[in-house]
């Protein structure tokens, strides 16, 4: 028996294997590891890490069930709350969500209630179980915009309530930042991401690809030609931010969104694909976020040597403490208090270089972090091939721009109510990175389910 | 699927094809272009919409072979179709919101340079409709490369075809056809749309700023996704940083940095080379190539 005040081990793939291939990483517990560690959960009766849920699944109450050995009614319970459990399990931030709220974590480890969603969502996936849908429709067509997280959940739920949905996606592959964005060694996308989507067509939605909300059709048209009654935007993040230095246009400067996008979604880590990506032999990516995270370990497995450059210390990194670690261990190196000041370029305009200087902390910004403040007279050249820039996004305006009345903030973000995702235009709601810039898969389906609701109060009570 | 309801080869390595695609027929302006992908496996390929029928629901595409890709787009057939096809993307003309008064007081002079004609189609054509005849410069490297002739002759005030080789029309490339109708012609524009290819536009450029003649250009850089996601197709048009695929593709031609833009798209050459000759030798090809998964 192991200790009781730890999780049971997850199996992974062993780094120096892994850090060549794009397979998972993580292999997730088998039903005697996943019965063991649901064993350590105390079922609280006020469920504080269901407080830190987004989603607010019945944690203790699927935990329970697999306890018992009952998987198809723990995901039974899970399903009441989320549709996209096996992506969740995967992707979530549990640490500072469900599992850092654990009871557990106050002494010893919290219960690895991440791992364990997972594994009940996969057994549902191996075994289709099929998810509850409604009994009837009820005649109401509602179009959401977008099929990453937050659209799918938005549309999973609507369809459960009776709605007809139609989930219009611009790219030619359903499932937005899952399939461009998180590589396939985190995020399966054939075993995973498509099963799952295939989970919310049974709900009864439907699905458009190749549809750019504000070019090939628009909002307005959707509600005035369509009979749309209500729309759900989840159209995501949008334009990917560079530094404004020298040489950022030179060959083999790329934003993390085109690198990750050819890997992920074009598969050019696969020759049998035809979109080519030029994988570096030595690779400089910049920011510490999740996406940064994932670009250097895709450079990795394509045969480069990867440097992490990050201006602030390693307690500011903003990825995931998991994806740090499964970073170092497979080889990525962490440069840090680091800062790019320009990309070197030999006569052919491709990438030679950069010139970077040190940084150290200083008194705490707006962020509550400590400032990164350049330690004069340290500059220095690193010799890179390439450099990927991972440092955010800003909105994109394809809809905004073509769309009456539609509010945004001064960040051009849409402006959206946080409880029912109303926006300034009836019959409009919102939710996702398009509302709150770039954040997390499960804060996005929070703010679809949250929507769902909000168009379900919305058209009851028209 | 979006099915080719017409394929037609207009030039050596040049094709023509009506593609079924009603929500793009829909919503299309002039200035506007369209993504494809083949198949599963294929490449979404920027496309300069070269027609379209609201009504029928159709987008005319043009495109030259250049990689392996269009190559396999070239053997399309009648009845066969696109996995993908997005669209329209970019922003339409700036002559398209202009005031249609205004606009007919502009002597406006096209020049469109191989399968440049394409793009330049719709917008000249959309002039004639609103009761505006411009001029167009149509340049080809030989008599046989000149395409879409009978189509502008149509709808242009007066057309201008020339050849590199001096077999068809004129004799010398579109800059020399433009210099000659300003400054020996007795002609005079308000503004220039030059598209081609890039180092023609450049050119243009470089005459028209001496001319003092403001010129619009469209650019047709490398792109993955076409809607502002990935920033590819970065280009730097005077002091700013502009995404071709929201922000243009259309820009003033004064501020483009065509030096830039063109190393950019110079990008993958060794990559392209390698899958057309991994396409041109089929199953027999067995490496060598260093990069394709051959047996070397």
């Amino acid at each position: 028996m192991a200790n009781v005040l730890n999780k049971v081990p997850v199996r992974e793939q062993e780094a120096k294997v892994r850090a060549t291939n794009f397979e998972e990483v993580c292999l997730g517990y088998n039903q005697e590891e996943a019965m063991e560690e649901a064993n350590r959960c105390l079922g609280c009766k006020n469920a504080k890490c269901v407080e830190g849920c987004p989603v607010a699944i019945d944690i203790p109450g699927f935990i329970k069930e697999v306890k018992e050995g009952n998987v198809e009614e723990a995901y039974k319970v899970i399903g009441k709350s989320s549709a996209l459990p096996a992506i969740c399990g995967r992707v979530c931030p549990q640490e500072s969500q469900c599992e850092g709220k654990c009871i557990r974590g106050i002494k010893g480890e919290p219960v690895s209630i991440g791992k364990l969603e997972r594994f009940v969502a996969d057994y549902a996936l191996e075994h289709d179980i099929k998810p509850e849908g409604a009994k009837e429709t009820n005649g109401h067509k509602v179009a959401v915009i977008g099929s990453g997280p937050s659209g799918l959940t938005c549309a999973g739920d609507l369809a459960k309530m009776g709605y007809e949905v139609t989930v219009f996606e611009a790219l030619h592959e359903l499932g937005g930042v899952l399939v461009y964005g998180i590589p396939e060694f985190r995020l399966p996308k054939q075993k995973v991401v498509a099963k799952e989507i295939e989970k919310v067509k049974e709900l009864g939605v439907k699905f458009e690809t190749n549809v750019v909300i504000g070019k090939s059709t628009t909002i307005d048209q959707l509600i005035e030609e369509e009979g749309f009654e209500a729309v759900f935007i989840g159209s995501g993040a949008g334009l990917p931010m560079f530094m404004g230095i020298p040489g950022e246009n030179a060959n083999g400067v790329f934003s993390a969104n085109e690198y990750l996008t050819r890997s992920n979604l074009m598969k050019a880590f696969d020759d049998s694909y035809d979109t080519p990506i030029a994988a570096g032999k030595k690779v400089a990516v910049v920011g510490g976020g999740n996406v940064a995270m994932d670009a250097a370990r895709t450079a990795l497995r394509l045969g480069a040597e990867v440097h992490i450059v990050y201006r602030r210390s390693e307690a500011e990194l903003p990825a995931r403490v998991e994806e740090v670690h499964h970073a170092k261990e497979e080889g990525v190196i962490f440069d840090i208090l680091t800062n790019p000041k320009e990309i070197l370029v030999d006569e052919n305009g491709n990438v030679k270089g950069m010139k970077v200087i040190k940084m150290e902390l200083g008194e705490p910004d707006a962020s509550g972090r400590r400032r990164p403040v350049e330690i004069a007279g340290s500059e220095y050249e690193i010799e890179v091939d390439t450099v990927i820039m991972s440092l955010g996004t800003s909105p994109n305006p394809l809809i905004s721009s073509t769309t009456k009345g539609l509010d945004t903030n001064r960040w051009k973000c849409i402006v959206a109510d946080e409880t029912s995702g109303k926006t300034s235009k009836e019959g409009v709601y919102a939710g996702g990175d398009a509302v709150t810039g770039a954040a997390t898969v499960i804060l996005a389906m929070g703010a679809g389910k949250a929507g769902a609701s909000g168009i379900d109060e919305y058209l009851k009570n028209k | 699927m979006y099915e080719i309801l017409k394929a037609e080869k207009l030039a050596e390595k040049i094709y023509l094809m009506d593609v079924h695609a009603p929500r793009v027929a829909k919503h299309c302006q002039p200035g506007q272009f369209v993504i494809v992908k083949m198949d599963d496996k294929g490449e979404r390929i920027p496309l300069t919409i070269c027609d379209y029928d609201r009504e029928a629901g159709t987008i005319t595409i043009v495109f030259q072979e250049v990689g392996a890709s269009t190559v396999k787009m070239g053997e399309l057939k009648q009845g066969d179709g696109f996995r993908d096809f997005v669209g329209p993307l970019g922003c339409a003309s700036e002559f398209v919101t202009e005031d249609l008064e205004t606009l007919k007081n502009k002597k406006m002079v096209f020049v469109a340079g191989g399968v440049g004609a394409a793009p330049v189609y719709p917008q000249v054509k959309w002039l004639h409709e609103h009761g505006i005849d411009a001029d167009v410069i149509l340049g080809a490297k030989t008599k046989s490369m000149v395409i879409l002739e009978k189509e502008l002759t149509a709808v242009a005030g007066n057309l201008y075809v020339t050849t590199d080789d001096g077999s068809y029309g004129r004799s010398g490339m579109v800059t020399k056809v433009l210099e000659d109708l300003v400054s020996q012609e007795g002609k005079s524009y308000d503004v220039c749309v030059a598209i081609g290819p890039m180092i023609m536009m450049k050119f243009v450029c470089l005459l028209t700023k001496k001319l003092e003649l403001s010129t619009i250009v469209s650019m047709n850089p490398i792109m993955v996704d076409g809607t502002g996601m990935c920033g590819a197709c970065r280009l730097q048009v005077g002091d700013e940083i502009k995404f071709a695929c929201v922000d243009g593709p259309e820009f003033d031609g004064h501020l483009v940095d065509f030096d830039q833009a063109m190393k950019r798209s110079q990008m993958y050459k060794t990559m392209e080379g390698r899958a057309m000759l991994k396409l041109q030798e089929g199953d027999t090809h067995h490496g060598g190539c260093g990069n394709c998964g051959g047996d070397n």
